[in-house]
């Protein structure tokens, strides 16, 4: 379970949030309105306070390097340091599996980061993290540069996380994907998390 | 010094002769060049006057106090030109500070260790070798740092995603700006290391055909020129060492965060 209280940064809070195991949370909300702010306060990439947990593990008791491999997070837009993506994995023989469950071939490894699609690389970017096999998972616009045979790929792998107890924190602007994966469904305002309200239909 | 050759100042002014036929030249051609010709040089003339004469003075007087004031006037001076030099310099008091710690730091220990070890003029800090040898040594150490924060800077703030991307998998600070970091060292390096590789080859380096026109052996004259560079290359790495990692600690924190805002705002680009 990952247990957030009272947490604000410059621009989010204070905002409390409980995500149980195996539960996933969707945030949505304009744009600029604090989603992504959210997420990096949690993984603590912006200067934030408040409390948060991991199954009672308190991020402040730990280095940040080691609380970002128990809560990993996948921002909106991948970042990558070396020429070929092999070089950016930690842990290659993790690897194979990730890579067919996300429709990428087996030698995509080899490839030059420069010649990557924007897909491509969200995709390798997804992969590249579960390889640290995180205990909960943010993502940021999993999908938003996908087309739908690849974002039905990375949904089924998220609900594979889901089933293994994971807690998932998914930013998205499509209430269809926050119904395909089971979520509670929160709205951010002005940095302010709050259940979303259904229009009437 | 045996074979000096003293200048009168009207062989200085013949020197300007063909400064003055490249102006006239640029006049007639409508180049536009012939008043930045001019005031330049005249610039040139009154700066080095004045230098001539502070110099003198300072020589004179043979004042410790004088001299660590003048050398600190240097210091503040290349602390300056180091904050201008980059685009993205630190904010606020690290702006010009950083610079200012590092050289001074690498500069007076370097210029001091060679006054009283290997130099040793009676007193060690008199000004006629103190201040020429901080001078050399400064300034290119100036060079090294400005370069090396120069890259570092705009390098951390073009590749933000890549260092966070590395962050957010569980890197250290340190490990994930490692490449930045690598990059920004050889760039404050490659200067003294293309002056050494050059040096004797493609120019002799101004101070030895300075001794050498004052009538000083060749000899001679390579030695001091090779404890120069040894002197002026081991500035600039502690120099730019020094900077580099104090920039990182400052552009990160202990929660292992890239802090760019601590970087100044870009500046109008002219």
């Amino acid at each position: 379970m990952l247990a957030i209280e009272g947490l604000r940064s410059d621009l989010v809070g204070p905002v409390d949030l409980a995500v149980a195991a195996g539960e996933c949370v969707t945030i949505e909300g304009a744009s600029g309105c604090g989603k992504t702010r959210f997420l990096r306060a949690i993984v603590d990439l912006d200067p934030n306070r408040g409390r948060v947990r991991l199954d009672g593990r308190q991020r402040e008791a730990m280095p940040a390097w080691r609380w970002r491999r128990l809560v990993g997070m996948v921002p909106a837009e991948s970042g990558w340091w070396a020429d070929r993506v092999s070089e950016h994995f930690e842990r290659p023989e993790a690897l194979p599996p990730l890579l067919e469950a996300l429709g990428l071939p087996p030698d995509s490894p080899d490839w030059e980061v420069s010649r990557l699609s924007t897909g491509e690389r969200h995709r390798l970017a997804i992969a590249r993290a579960l390889c640290l096999e995180p205990r909960a998972l943010l993502l940021d616009e999993p999908t938003a540069s996908l087309d739908a045979a690849a974002t039905a790929r990375v949904e089924a792998l998220l609900r594979r996380l889901l089933r293994a107890g994971r807690p998932l924190v998914v930013v998205t602007h499509d209430p269809a994907q926050a119904r395909r994966l089971g979520a509670r469904r929160l709205a951010m305002r002005e940095g302010h998390l709050s259940a979303m309200v259904e229009p009437p239909s | 010094m045996n074979g000096y050759l003293a200048l009168s100042y009207l062989d200085v002014a013949l020197a300007a002769l063909f400064l003055l036929i490249a102006a006239t030249v640029s006049l007639l051609a409508r180049l536009g060049l012939e008043r930045r010709l001019v005031f330049v040089s005249l610039r040139m003339v009154v700066q080095l006057a004045l230098v001539g004469l502070l110099l003198k003075a300072l020589f004179t007087l043979a004042s410790p106090w004088l001299t660590l004031f003048a050398a600190l006037f240097m210091l503040a001076m290349a602390s300056r030109e180091v904050g201008a030099r980059q685009q993205r310099p630190l904010a606020g008091i690290w702006g010009y500070g950083l610079g200012a710690t590092t050289m001074m730091t690498a500069g007076m220990l370097i210029t001091v260790f060679a006054l009283t070890l290997q130099i040793r003029p009676d007193p060690w800090w008199a000004p006629r070798y103190a201040l020429p040898l901080f001078g050399m040594i400064l300034g290119n150490t100036m060079n090294g740092v400005a370069l090396a924060l120069d890259g570092l800077h705009v390098a951390l703030v073009r590749e933000r995603v890549a260092v966070e991307a590395r962050l957010l998998l569980g890197h250290t600070r340190f490990r994930a700006v490692q490449p930045v970091l690598v990059r920004a060292l050889r760039a404050g390096f490659t200067p003294i290391l293309n002056a050494m590789a050059a040096t004797g080859v493609i120019s002799l380096p101004g101070m030895m055909t300075g001794q050498i026109l004052a009538g000083v052996d060749p000899r001679e004259a390579v030695k001091y020129q090779l404890l120069i560079m040894f002197l002026i290359s081991g500035a600039t790495g502690l120099g730019v060492l020094g900077a580099v990692w104090g920039s990182i600690l400052l552009l990160t924190d202990r929660r292992d965060r890239l802090r760019l805002e601590r970087l100044a705002p870009p500046r109008e680009r002219l």
